[in-house]
């Protein structure tokens, strides 16, 4: 079977049962990302003597009978915003471009700690800032569906793989859309937790207030496993939350029966895809076949999201980043005779000319970009016209959370107003690109969970996303529409047009 | 005392407020595990958290918040029930993650008090404001390496990530002496409270002043000249120096421009001790905007009505209260008391269990103010590992009462004690020093009496100061006789001759 016939959970119950080992499997999906990754770019690093060592590892202790973690075997690619104390961590930066932690994300860990094999890491935008790829200092990310396409941003690089079957799962983390909208366009499934349900200790941080981890995989259920795992609470992360983490996988039967589903009528206004309008239509009426309702709903305040968006992560990313400054890590301005030779000792001069010049160096255009935006609004004078005034803003937003969630149980709708567009479409214009944030930026300025979906293509065979929010920990409910939606369709089946795997899954037939 | 001092005869009023940092005494930084102990070989109490890796995240150490909590409460501060973290943004290279976190708009604590009393009466009583006590890390330490000649500066993290309680007073000062006076009464607080060792030399206390005149004007309206920062005192003694210094600058300098607050930025000068002025410092960091906002990777933190009680009742009797409670209990002299409470915590409760064995406080309070206080200087040392106990003290001086012997041969005893802390009962052994009865002392005297009939005549004279004379003899028969009962007996045998 190739690699791409097998969910994640496929994976691990041929490995628990040996129908397949963790060596045959890491090493299928290992040939399938030397084969893709020259004309994707979806890895900046890829492990394979680890990944290789770890899953003989694996197959060691199964052959003696040892116990397995719940993901034994399962290759997962792990986003580079999160630390891995074996791995380069760059962040997609020439700032950390040889920057090795000492130290595991606690997401890694317990990756580590349930026996998943991590195969590399993955491309993003710098920091995770951007909504395409193209702000990565090593290169776009592209879209395995039309490789002439953007993938999505910021976690283009965890999408694309899972996408063109790279790896089974995989590890995104999720700002301001930074799961959801690649998922979308690289028509996958991805998973924005409730804020604080997954530790963000070793998530290079980019806006703390509004970062999370989550799943990217090829279904929902798949997505359900992978949550179980990264999961509850860390008492590192002071904003994790202490709460139980439910069962995800055995929680998807329940039919959706009597499930109201919101639609905010503004959604659909001038600026949406025709053709994603229609795929997300249709969703609907996949969800209503299958016992839900649908309720137009009013979020007064999402018009203001992107504009909140973009001061409150800006705001918090030009202190999150202030530690890049040359001094104790990370890119540092090559010495140069600027210095008079003189002695410089008590002088401030060498040592903001080393700030700056590392500095703007190390970061790319965008990054400065928000450093700059962020820096003036937080400064004297224009705190409370932007900062301050943005608080507001997210509070209300929230608060439009809260009512909409008494009326109905999910709200439904478009991950983005267009398919993957194409590579420097956007690039010139950013406040375009700040747009193809519109409909995910609210779930994280509320702190809830959202989830996106394949639910159609375009004409020219591009995937259509499809979002669902929840109110906050109500990921079961989540996971188990989008389950129950893959149940009844197969868009999340599909897959692009790729060379077919050299390396295939001596596996007879999946598991169930 | 410098003339100007005097508000009496001054034509002006010295009004200085202080912002005093305190590193708590804990056993770990803030918001990680890493170990505070001082004078550890560079970088080597550091972790991803105080170095600011990428990715790594604070977790508050409640134990800090508690124990700051405890300092406030004892500076009379109203304690929030609901307090938030925020980040003060500044770039330097021994502040890791480009930001420091500290507390802006929401301190935990405000609205405090403190009173000095000076029990000499060199000054009235003053009772000076606490703005806010706030808590915050430190940042690391900037070595500058002035002996290579080429301006490097090495970065030490130990001390990053270390709590430090600050401490804001309300220009409530009006002197120098004040001031130093108010920060020996607080800095006994907070070691009372075991709050922080406040060791100024290991910089677990630093003091900035704030300083101006105000001078009444013949139309009746009250001048008042440029606020003055005043930063690098490393001794309460530089704090009186360099307040003395800037009082007179800031009338010479008001003398001669008439410059009043307002009209010019507030600035900072460096206290230079050795040249003992103060000197302006670049005007560039007053200008800093450190754009604080809510510290996003930390939850508010709350305090409940019962925590607080249970730390009110944890902290024991403050230093204030202490001075009238062992002045009444014990019935010694404010003065007495205040000597003694000023020695710390550990000090007192010696001499409180001395004072109970004996049951006589002035005779106590003396011992240690004396003997005691002398030896711990000479020594360098601290009563906690004095190696005299109270209960060998108490029974030392309970002798001396008895009369067994007198007070200097009590102190050649006590030198003798101090020698690998044995006891009274072990020295006298050592030394033969035994009881002389009465008989034996009658004896001895009739001996020296009848062997040195000069002394009996000048004494038969009328000079009775002339029974000196006998001690030295006495001693030579018995060195453990009791001068002052030879001196009283032989004076008595004379005049029975008679």
């Amino acid at each position: 079977m190739q690699p791409a016939d097998l969910s994640a959970i496929d994976i691990v119950t041929a490995i628990r049962q040996g129908d397949l080992t963790a060596l045959q499997c890491t090493e299928a999906f290992l040939n399938r990302i030397e084969q893709l990754n020259g004309s994707i770019n979806a890895f900046l690093n890829i492990d394979r003597d680890g990944a290789m060592a770890t899953a003989t590892a694996i197959d060691a202790r199964r052959r003696a009978g040892q116990p397995l973690g719940p993901l034994a075997g399962l290759p997962v690619a792990v986003k580079d915003a999160l630390c891995t104390a074996d791995l380069p961590t760059t962040c997609a930066s020439k700032m950390l471009a040889l920057f090795q932690p000492p130290y595991d994300a606690h997401v890694v860990s317990r990756l580590r700690q349930a026996d998943a094999v991590i195969v590399g890491k993955t491309n993003m935008d710098e920091f995770a800032m951007g909504g395409s790829n193209e702000n990565s200092a090593f290169g776009p990310v592209h879209n395995p569906w039309d490789l002439s396409r953007a993938p999505g941003g910021s976690s283009g690089g965890s999408a694309a793989c899972v996408a063109a079957d790279m790896a089974p799962v995989a590890i995104g983390s999720d700002t301001g859309g930074s799961i959801r909208q690649p998922a979308g366009l690289c028509g996958i499934t991805g998973l924005k937790p409730t804020y604080g349900r997954v530790s963000r200790r070793g998530l290079i941080a980019f806006a703390s207030s509004l970062d999370q981890v989550g799943p990217m995989a090829r279904s929902a259920a798949d997505c359900a496993l992978l949550l179980e795992t990264i999961a509850g609470h860390d008492p590192g992360d002071s904003t994790s939350l202490a709460v139980d983490v439910p069962r995800y996988t055995e929680l998807l039967e329940q039919p959706l029966t009597g499930v109201r589903i919101g639609r905010v009528p503004e959604h659909f206004a001038a600026g949406l895809d025709p053709e994603v309008a229609k795929g997300v239509e249709e969703a609907f009426a996949v969800f209503k076949a299958a016992g839900a309702t649908v309720h137009d709903i009013q979020m007064p305040h999402a018009k203001y999201g992107v504009p909140t968006y973009y001061l409150v992560a800006p705001c918090e990313a030009s202190s999150n980043l202030a530690r890049y400054d040359g001094v104790h890590y990370g890119h540092r301005c090559a010495e140069q005779s600027q210095r008079t030779g003189t002695k410089t000792s008590g002088s401030e001069l060498p040592l903001v000319e080393m700030y700056c010049r590392s500095r703007g160096e190390g970061f790319g255009p965008e990054v400065k970009r928000r450093i700059m935006l962020g820096t003036y609004a937080l400064s004297s004078g224009y705190y409370d016209a932007y900062y301050a005034k943005a608080l507001k803003v997210r509070r209300l937003i929230r608060q439009d959370y809260l009512d909409a969630f008494q009326k109905v149980d999910l709200i439904g709708g478009p991950v983005s107003a267009t398919a993957a567009f194409t590579l420097g479409e956007k690039t010139g214009d950013p406040l375009a690109m700040y747009l193809v944030d519109l409909y995910t930026v609210c779930t994280n300025l509320a702190g809830v969970g959202g989830i996106s979906f394949p639910c159609g293509f375009t004409k020219s065979g591009l995937p259509i996303g499809f979002q669902l929010q929840s109110p906050a920990l109500a990921e079961p409910l989540l996971l188990r529409a989008s389950d129950r939606f893959q149940r009844l369709t197969d868009w999340h089946r599909r897959r692009p047009s790729l060379p077919a795997s050299a390396t295939s899954l001596p596996v007879a037939r999946a598991p169930h | 005392m410098p003339q100007f001092i005097s508000a009496a005869q001054s034509p002006f009023t010295t009004i200085v407020g202080l912002e005093v940092h305190v590193q708590l005494q804990t056993q770990t930084k803030l918001f990680c595990s890493c170990s505070t102990r001082f004078g550890a070989a560079p970088n080597t109490q550091v972790c991803p958290v105080c170095i600011g890796l990428p990715g790594s995240l604070p977790v508050m150490n409640r134990q800090a918040f508690l124990l700051a909590v405890k300092a406030a409460l004892a500076l009379d501060c109203t304690i929030a029930p609901f307090t938030k973290w925020d980040r003060k943004n500044y770039f330097y290279p021994d502040l890791p993650k480009g930001y420091q976190i500290s507390q802006f708009d929401l301190p935990f604590s405000s609205n405090g008090t403190l009173e000095v009393v000076d029990p000499k009466g060199a000054f009235a009583p003053r009772r000076v404001g606490i703005v806010r006590v706030h808590l915050e890390e430190d940042a690391g330490k900037s070595l500058h390496d002035e002996t290579a000649g080429t301006g490097d500066t090495r970065i030490d993290l130990n001390r990053a990530g270390t709590p430090l309680c600050e401490i804001v007073t309300q220009p409530d000062l009006r002197s120098p002496q004040e001031a130093r006076a108010w920060l020996n009464e607080l800095k006994l607080l907070l070691e009372y409270l075991s709050v922080s060792d406040c060791n100024m030399q290991e910089g677990s206390l630093r003091v900035d002043a704030n300083v101006n005149l105000h001078i009444p004007q013949p139309d009746g309206r009250m001048a008042k000249t440029p606020i003055v920062e005043i930063k690098n005192m490393n001794s309460f003694r530089s704090v009186e120096r360099a307040l003395i210094y800037e009082t007179k600058r800031q009338w010479g300098e008001w003398q001669e421009t008439h410059a009043e607050m307002g009209k010019t930025p507030k600035q900072t000068r460096g206290w230079d001790d050795p040249a003992g002025v103060t000197r302006a410092q670049r005007h560039k960091e007053e200008s800093s905007d450190y754009r604080y906002f809510p510290e996003p990777d930390l939850v508010p933190v709350t305090v409940s009505f019962e925590q607080l009680a249970d730390l009110r009742a944890s902290m024991g009797e403050p230093p204030v209260a202490l001075r009238k409670s062992l002045e009444k209990r014990l019935s010694i002299s404010a003065y007495d008391a205040d000597v003694l409470v000023n020695q710390g915590r550990a000090f007192v409760d010696y001499f409180e269990e001395l004072a109970s064995i004996l049951g006589v406080g002035k005779l106590a309070s003396n011992w240690m103010q004396q003997d005691v206080m002398r030896t711990l200087k000479e020594r360098g040392d601290t009563i906690t590992s004095f190696p005299i106990r109270p209960a060998g003290l108490a029974n030392l001086i309970s002798r001396v009462t008895a009369g067994d012997f007198d007070t200097s041969r009590a102190r050649e005893i006590f030198a003798e004690m101090l020698v690998g802390g044995r006891s009274a009962a072990d020295v006298i052994a050592t030394l033969g020093i035994a009881f002389v009865g009465d008989d034996e002392l009658i004896s001895v005297c009739r001996e020296i009496i009848a062997a040195n009939p000069k002394i009996v005549a000048d004494i038969q004279g009328g000079k009775e100061q002339a029974a000196a004379g006998f001690i030295g003899h006495a001693k030579k028969k018995n060195p453990n006789i009791n001068p002052s009962k030879v001196r009283a007996m032989c004076i008595e045998l004379i005049r029975a001759i008679q």
